[in-house]
């Protein structure tokens, strides 16, 4: 069953189209990795998904149906920083907010249930132990770790990943990839995950979109990150590496962007 | 301020009921008091969405409402209800992005002000009225002034009871409340109301330019001493409530104003908790 499907979609912001024509579809279960340089238009991508935003041409399924705003069945991870602030608030609060932090009232009585919850997903994203700790104190991969507890707390059947790789050590990386691919598995969710570097995701991507040139291209990692597929969706030369150990280099993209700016 | 013929007792409940056979020291630890809650509840939240700026610029649009109320004869509470909440719907107005909106503010701030200065300036009793609305008058507070101020907090507080957990979660993460359908701009600008109204009733206490004593320092002491939002509220109150009544018990001794009781007293709690936890940021 398709979870996403797209056909002829264009979207931008106010009326100016970041990218058109994009057609394809993610199946339930895929690990999706979007791909691009900066401005591209990744992200409008999820705001198209969530509701925030139109189509500027074409239409996008979600589940069948219209996105919407304040759909349950979507976890979200934006890009962004904690920034410490003069109130210190736990982590568990933050994942007890993702599960009825949406219900209007004080939440009396509902607490005890509430937190005993928040726990369980804390602990099933490894991060049982920085329950009590004040946000602010939190590394960047500690934070992410959180952050996909609090959008796995309402239960969703997609996440959406905004840069959750960025300002990651290599090592945090593979270890949040895993977790995520570990965790959409026993789950059944998902995964759309924005990224600049490929090389971490290799081993879990079921599938690339990446977007760049106005273009979206879609397909199979083996496909989609080939010199002939990159090469035609910039219109440039482009082209793309591989060690022996599998990693990929994409070589040409630098000189485009620059040459575009 | 009346003068009346205060002993100081070691006996503080004796104390407390010499003190209370008076009007104006009933009504003002009345006044206080539901100031002091509401203040601490409002104030949690102004410090954790960063608002304090905006809560200065209300205060300052208090100002100038007081200061016009004063000028045509009507009660001040009128005056700074009315532009306290006009300004926060134009500030909500302005956007959601709080940090890119401290110029418009500033801007509307000083205008606001100097229309004060300019109303005051028409009124006969020019320097008592600005003094009163500048640093608070607790202890000239009227019957009716206790209920308005009652009416006006407990409405503040069944708002706030309404809206808490949404308002708690678009508050510390927004982008993720908006996307769950959370009505963040709404709830911005329903807050704004709410502190606009807290800033009109606490006026009354601390004045315009110490409300910070109330609707800051003592969230930003219980934001470095919990670290649930429930306690925090909590600790918020009780470090308002506090910092108030001892204002107003050393006030009845002592000839200096209440606010300076109140203010000095939370600024050095708020040291205190900062030494206290060593050098935690």
């Amino acid at each position: 069953m398709d979870v996403i499907a797209a056909s002829d979609l264009s979207a931008g912001y106010r009326g100016i189209p970041l990218w058109r024509g994009a057609n394809f579809e993610i199946l339930k279960g895929e690990f999706v990795a979007i791909l691009g340089p900066n401005g591209a238009g990744k992200t409008t991508l999820f705001r198209l998904l969530l509701g925030l935003a139109a189509p500027i041409a074409g239409t996008v399924t979600l589940f069948g149906a219209a996105p919407h705003r304040g759909n349950p069945r979507i976890g979200y991870v934006p890009q962004r920083h904690f920034v410490d602030r003069e109130i210190a608030v736990e982590a568990l609060e933050l994942v007890r907010l993702g599960i009825g932090g949406d219900r209007w009232g004080l939440g009396a009585g509902r607490g005890k249930a509430e937190r005993t919850e928040a726990r369980r997903i804390l602990a099933a994203v490894g991060a049982q132990e920085l329950a009590h700790r004040a946000l602010g104190t939190l590394s960047g991969g500690e934070l992410q770790r959180i952050f996909l507890a609090e959008a796995l707390a309402g239960k969703p059947e997609l996440l959406l990943l905004d840069e959750p790789l960025a300002n990651l050590d290599v090592r945090r990386e593979g270890e949040l990839v895993r977790l995520v691919r570990d965790v959409a598995k026993r789950e059944q969710v998902t995964v759309l995950l924005i990224a600049h570097n490929i090389n971490s995701l290799m081993p879990v991507l079921d599938r690339v979109l990446y977007v760049a040139n106005g273009r979206i291209a879609a397909g199979k990692p083996g496909e989609v990150l080939t010199s002939a597929a990159l090469t035609e969706l910039y219109g440039a030369p482009i082209e793309v590496l591989r060690d022996s150990k599998g990693r990929v280099a994409v070589l040409g993209v630098e000189e485009w962007h620059h040459a575009h700016d | 301020m009346p003068m009346i013929n205060q002993n100081f007792s070691i006996n503080l409940v004796s104390d407390l009921q010499d003190m209370l056979q008076y009007d104006f020291m009933r009504h003002a630890f009345m006044a206080g008091t539901i100031v002091a809650i509401v203040a601490g509840v409002v104030g949690y939240f102004v410090v954790l969405r960063r608002s304090s700026f905006a809560t200065h610029a209300l205060s300052h649009a208090g100002f100038a409402g007081a200061a016009g109320a004063a000028l045509f004869g009507l009660n001040p509470l009128v005056g700074l209800l009315g532009f306290t909440c006009g300004g926060g719907v134009a500030m909500a107005l302005l956007g959601r992005n709080v940090e890119g909106r401290d110029v418009q503010i500033g801007t509307v701030l000083a205008f606001l002000l100097g229309l004060g200065v300019f109303f005051i300036s028409l009124y006969k009793g020019y320097a008592t009225a600005a003094y009163s609305i500048l640093f608070g008058e607790i202890l000239g507070i009227s019957n009716a002034d206790v209920m308005a101020t009652f009416i006006a907090g407990v409405l503040v507080l069944c708002v706030i009871a309404a809206i808490y957990r949404p308002l708690l979660f678009a508050s510390l993460d927004e982008d993720v409340a908006e996307a769950r359908g959370v009505p963040v701009l709404a709830l911005g600008t329903i807050f704004m109301l709410v502190i606009a109204v807290t800033t009109s009733i606490s006026v009354q206490v601390v004045g315009v330019l110490l409300i910070f004593a109330l609707m800051v320092t003592p969230a930003a002491i219980a934001g470095r001493l919990t670290r649930r939002p429930a306690q925090g509220v909590a600790v918020s109150v009780i470090v308002a409530l506090v910092v108030t009544w001892f204002g107003l018990f050393l006030s009845y001794y002592l000839p200096y104003p209440v606010s300076f009781f109140i203010t000095t007293s939370v600024f050095i709690l708020y040291l205190l908790t900062r030494i206290a936890q060593g050098n935690r940021t």
